[in-house]
């Protein structure tokens, strides 16, 4: 109970630190972007939202900035986050909502599978270890997890959609066609997929691998695994319940944490490939000086991340009775 | 070899000259160099030694337990009439824990924390050949109460129960198949002196009733004499001196079981001053070319330098110690 | 953009680290003569060998560039996209600048990033991680908080957010704002570090001797943490490399600046994959990842190095795990 407490106390500190961050990093940048960003859209906005952006940076009314900061607060506490400024006038909730299915779908996904694969793949590595899969792995994947997710992703359009033409190199999904639930249409956007998905899953393959084979090897030395050897029991079964279970206990709370680089990688894998998720949306945010989107855009991540460590902190409850107990 | 007083029927097991090496980049260690032992059924054999003086190595060897970078580099371990030194894990599960199984020194470390008591039991009873629901739960029930736990711990974790009760428990799965032999691995050197006492005695009614032979591995000379039929004292991976435990305990032969004898107080008697073995056991890694104890030794002669003594047998006793090398006293090869 | 290897999670108790820390006293004093086992072991160990060579490729590029290509990098001169050819090894690019010049005098400042970033992220993480380790209390408390919640914010939109607001960030800036961001990664694993060397013998022998708080930091503690701190400015040099080509690639970078980063920007968006200036786009990205790749084998080499359990096994006979 405890535990959960401090760790719910925790993320509060951490939103705060986000939205904080949120509002003083551009009345604190040298130039004043809030400033010149005003000036760009005197024109094409209307006078509500211009004043309402106006309000969110804080440039034409005096109050303070402690009280500006309190009314940012509120307004993000309410779910007001503004008017999309490139997608105008598409609020920026609306944008966000259309970018989200397609970043859940890809990065999701992907996750899983470079997950379920690479400690899979990691297990096995160490428990034969000194086999031909334990001399290949490190190096291997040590050298795949420092390439940049872009770049692979640059390579991938260049062999597969540009030179042998076999699979689409950009966007969700044939913008010829209309959007639906039917077959054909899911085809097409798994065909789309196929590419970004697979940038992702190569490079961030490597460090589920390596870290769980590491943990395996110094889980594998443990007595109660020697203990089990020598209750001659089958070696799959102390490989999985013996082994394995134990191994992955300290890291998953690690790879939760890591879900941020994994996010990271999106935004990448989905410029290069025009991908329209949430990453893409970030990018086009930045690019086109849409602060609002920018700033909604930098919340929903962490939040993403927050969550995501929850769910491998309620993982660890459930799976380690140690945690139970200790409450 | 001597064989132990009132056991009768073929030896259970007999290890031969067995060496075990730990192999690395720098070099290779001999950790265990040319040990031999015989057991009968029903026999209690006590090894006894410094930290690093290869028991545990030995134990492990044994066992056919040892993991890279250790490895058994000679000789035989023939248990219930088969050589198990070169069997795959497939071919010594049949083996394993049926006819011969492990108690390890902490009992926090040997037992899975993820899994209950129950749960560990029932992996056992499964590999070999157990699977019915009743048996499985009567046979646990079963062995917990023979070491005095309340079946309801069944369900109970590793981490949930004290240090006694982890012992006691591992002692009950060492049990489930009442083997020949148990191996224990200084199964009370994390307790208390009185939960030691106690387990001890546990462990000596339950191989009265049962009739198991049993290893024990112990720094501690004390504990171990009360309850041995037979004692090994081992000094940097050798066997020092190795006989019943009476002979031993009333005169030692070898100079390092007596420093041994002589560091362990005792409640009567008269008060005396203790005293300890100075100095330190040799680097396996270099061994020295005469006797390894010889720098240490209060009784020894310019000939242990250069020369390494084999094992003599003096009476019922084997003692490896230049001293006892007798003209006609041709003892077994070191 | 590489996945730093999990972290322990804030509020955790420290996953157990490699067992860099000596064990005895003996070797704490002996550690300073390990500098020769430490050149050893860096031979024998392929990884590690392969990556300093590597490394020192990189160097030698970054510190005599004009000796090597002989052309203005930003000079735009030449026919444009030409393919590669003797006057031009590696083509030029559609703005009419030599791609091999390009590169390698790209290397300068990628370099000078990553040895920055690596060295300020490890000064900023020493300080605050054995300060925390130290201090204890409060101060323990509060800079963990601050630590943790550092490491928890998603790093690369963090950035992102940033270097918009800055506009076209030059080396300097982009030094500061990636150390800044990621020295809460490395300070975790040496707080855990200096933890527990806290109560070792030979810093209680320290203090009996009447040193004061800071000779022990300096003197005893950190020399022990040698290894960690090798380790720390190894990955933050990887991170530093990954990220700052990334935020360039995307345009945050300053657009005239010779780096690979910058000219993925341009190839990007002159479409070099689609109109077949190939060699444009795969070597910049190339020498990222090798880069990298040097960075991060000798950051597994010293993992090896430092926990020998992990070192490559050769297979005995029918040996299996455990």
């Amino acid at each position: 109970m405890r535990f959960a407490l401090r760790r719910l106390g925790f993320f509060a500190v951490t939103m705060w630190a986000a939205l904080t961050l949120n509002f003083l990093l551009p009345r604190m940048m040298p130039g004043n972007p809030a400033v010149a960003m005003m000036a760009k859209f005197r024109g094409p906005v209307s006078p509500q939202a211009f004043k309402a952006l106006a309000a969110a940076f804080g440039l034409n009314n005096h109050q303070s900035m402690v009280s500006q900061y309190f009314s940012y607060l509120g307004d993000v506490a309410t779910g007001k986050f503004g008017t999309s400024l490139y997608f105008y006038p598409q609020s920026v909730g609306r944008v966000i909502l259309d970018a989200i299915p397609w970043t859940l779908g890809l990065v999701g996904i992907t996750t899983i599978l470079a997950f379920v694969l690479g400690t899979g793949i990691g297990i096995v590595a160490a428990w034969r270890r000194g086999g031909r899969l334990d001399s290949i792995a490190p190096p291997v994947f040590v050298i795949t997890s420092a390439i940049p997710y872009f770049w692979v992703g640059m390579m991938l359009i260049l062999v597969f959609a540009v030179r042998l033409r076999w699979l689409p190199g950009a966007f969700g999904f044939d913008i010829t066609l209309a959007p639906s639930f039917s077959p054909a249409f899911i085809g097409n956007v798994l065909e789309h997929a196929l590419l970004p998905a697979t940038a992702l899953l190569v490079t961030t393959i490597g460090t589920w691998i390596l870290t769980m084979r590491n943990t395996m090897v110094t889980t594998l030395a443990e007595d109660y695994v020697r203990m089990a050897r020598a209750k001659g029991l089958p070696g799959r079964r102390i490989m999985l319940d013996y082994a394995a279970r134990n191994a992955i206990l300290p890291n998953l709370t690690g790879f939760a944490m890591s879900l941020g680089f994994v996010v990271g990688g999106a935004i990448l894998v989905e410029y290069v490939f025009n991908y329209p998720g949430v990453g893409f949306m970030l990018l086009q945010a930045v690019n086109n000086e849409d602060y609002p989107l920018m700033q909604a855009l930098f919340l929903l991540i962490t939040v993403a991340v927050l969550v995501a460590i929850l769910l491998a902190d309620i993982a660890t409850a459930i799976f380690d009775p140690r945690t139970r107990t200790a409450g | 070899m001597p064989t132990g007083p009132a056991s009768s029927g073929p030896a259970v097991l007999e290890v031969s000259d067995l060496s075990v090496e730990y192999v690395m980049d720098a070099g290779s260690v001999v950790a265990v160099d040319r040990v031999s032992l015989a057991l009968s059924p029903g026999e209690f054999i006590g090894i006894v030694g410094e930290s690093g003086c290869g028991k545990s190595t030995l134990l492990f060897g044994i066992a056919q337990l040892l993991a890279p970078p250790a490895r058994i580099t000679g000789g035989s371990v023939v248990f219930n009439g088969q050589n198990m030194v070169g069997l795959t894990d497939k071919q010594l599960a049949a083996v394993r824990w049926k006819d011969l199984s492990v108690v390890m020194q902490s009992a926090m470390n040997a037992l899975n924390p993820v899994k209950s008591i129950g749960a560990q039991l029932k992996d056992a009873m499964r590999a070999h050949g157990v699977t019915e629901a009743d048996r499985i739960a009567d046979r646990s029930a079963q062995v917990l109460q023979m070491v005095g736990i309340d079946p309801v711990h069944l369900r109970s974790y590793p981490h949930q129960l004290s240090g006694g009760m982890r012992q006691r428990s591992m002692i009950a799965m060492a049990m489930l198949f009442t083997p020949d032999l148990i191996i224990m691995d200084e199964p009370t050197s994390a307790l208390d002196v009185v939960a030691q006492r106690s387990l001890m005695v546990q462990i000596k009614e339950l191989q009265q009733e049962f009739g198991f032979a049993v290893i024990f591995v112990t720094h501690d000379m004390s504990l171990v004499s009360h309850f041995s039929d037979h004692l090994m004292v081992m000094y940097a991976g050798q066997v020092a001196e190795t006989g019943d435990t009476r002979a031993l305990f009333g005169s030692p032969l070898h100079p390092y079981t007596a420093g041994l004898m002589e560091a362990f107080p005792s409640i009567r008697g008269p008060r005396r001053q203790l005293s300890g073995i100075p100095g330190s056991p040799p680097d396996l890694a270099r061994p020295p070319e005469g006797c390894r104890f010889a720098p240490r030794c209060p009784q020894v002669m310019p000939q242990c330098a250069t020369t390494p003594p084999g094992l003599y047998q003096v009476g019922g006793t084997d003692v490896r110690c230049l001293q006892y090398d007798g003209a006609g006293n041709a003892g077994s090869l070191p | 953009m590489a996945m730093l290897p999990p972290v322990p999670s804030p509020g955790a108790p420290p996953v157990r680290l490699l067992e860099l820390a000596p064990a005895t006293d003996q070797q704490a004093r002996r550690g300073r003569a390990g500098l020769r086992r430490l050149v050893r072991a860096v031979r024998a160990n392929r990884k590690a060998s392969t990556g300093t060579v590597l490394l020192a490729l990189f160097c030698l590029v970054a510190l005599v560039p004009g000796l090597i290509a002989h052309d203005n990098p930003n000079a735009t001169i030449y026919p444009r996209s030409l393919g590669p050819s003797a006057r031009h090894l590696l083509g030029t690019t559609a703005l009419g600048q030599d791609i091999f010049a390009q590169t390698v005098w790209g290397t300068r400042q990628v370099l000078i990033i990553a040895v920055g970033v690596g060295l300020l992220s490890t000064g900023i993480a020493v300080l605050i991680g054995v300060a925390a380790a130290f201090l204890g209390g409060l101060w323990d408390g509060s800079l963990n908080l601050l630590t943790d919640v550092l490491l928890v914010i998603p790093l690369f939109p963090l950035l992102i957010v940033i270097a918009t607001y800055v506009q076209n960030a030059g080396t300097m800036v982009l030094v500061l704002v990636l150390t800044l961001t990621g020295w809460s990664y490395t300070a975790r694993q040496l707080r855990a570090q200096a933890l527990s060397l806290r109560n070792r013998d030979f810093l209680l022998a320290a203090r009996v001797r009447g040193e004061r708080r800071m000779y022990i930091v300096v003197v005893e503690i950190i020399p022990t943490m040698t290894s960690l701190l090798v380790a720390s400015f190894l990955t933050n040099a990887l991170y530093a490399v990954l990220f700052a080509s990334s935020l360039q690639f995307i345009g945050l970078g300053d657009p005239n600046s010779d780096s690979w980063g910058t000219m993925l920007y341009w190839a990007e968006n002159n479409e070099a994959l689609q109109t077949g200036q190939y060699l444009w786009a795969v070597v910049p990205g190339a020498c990222i990842a090798t880069l990298g790749a040097a960075f991060a084998l000798l950051n597994y080499a010293f993992d090896e190095i430092g926990n020998p359990a992990l070192r490559p096994v050769r297979r005995i006979r029918a040996n299996r795990a455990g």
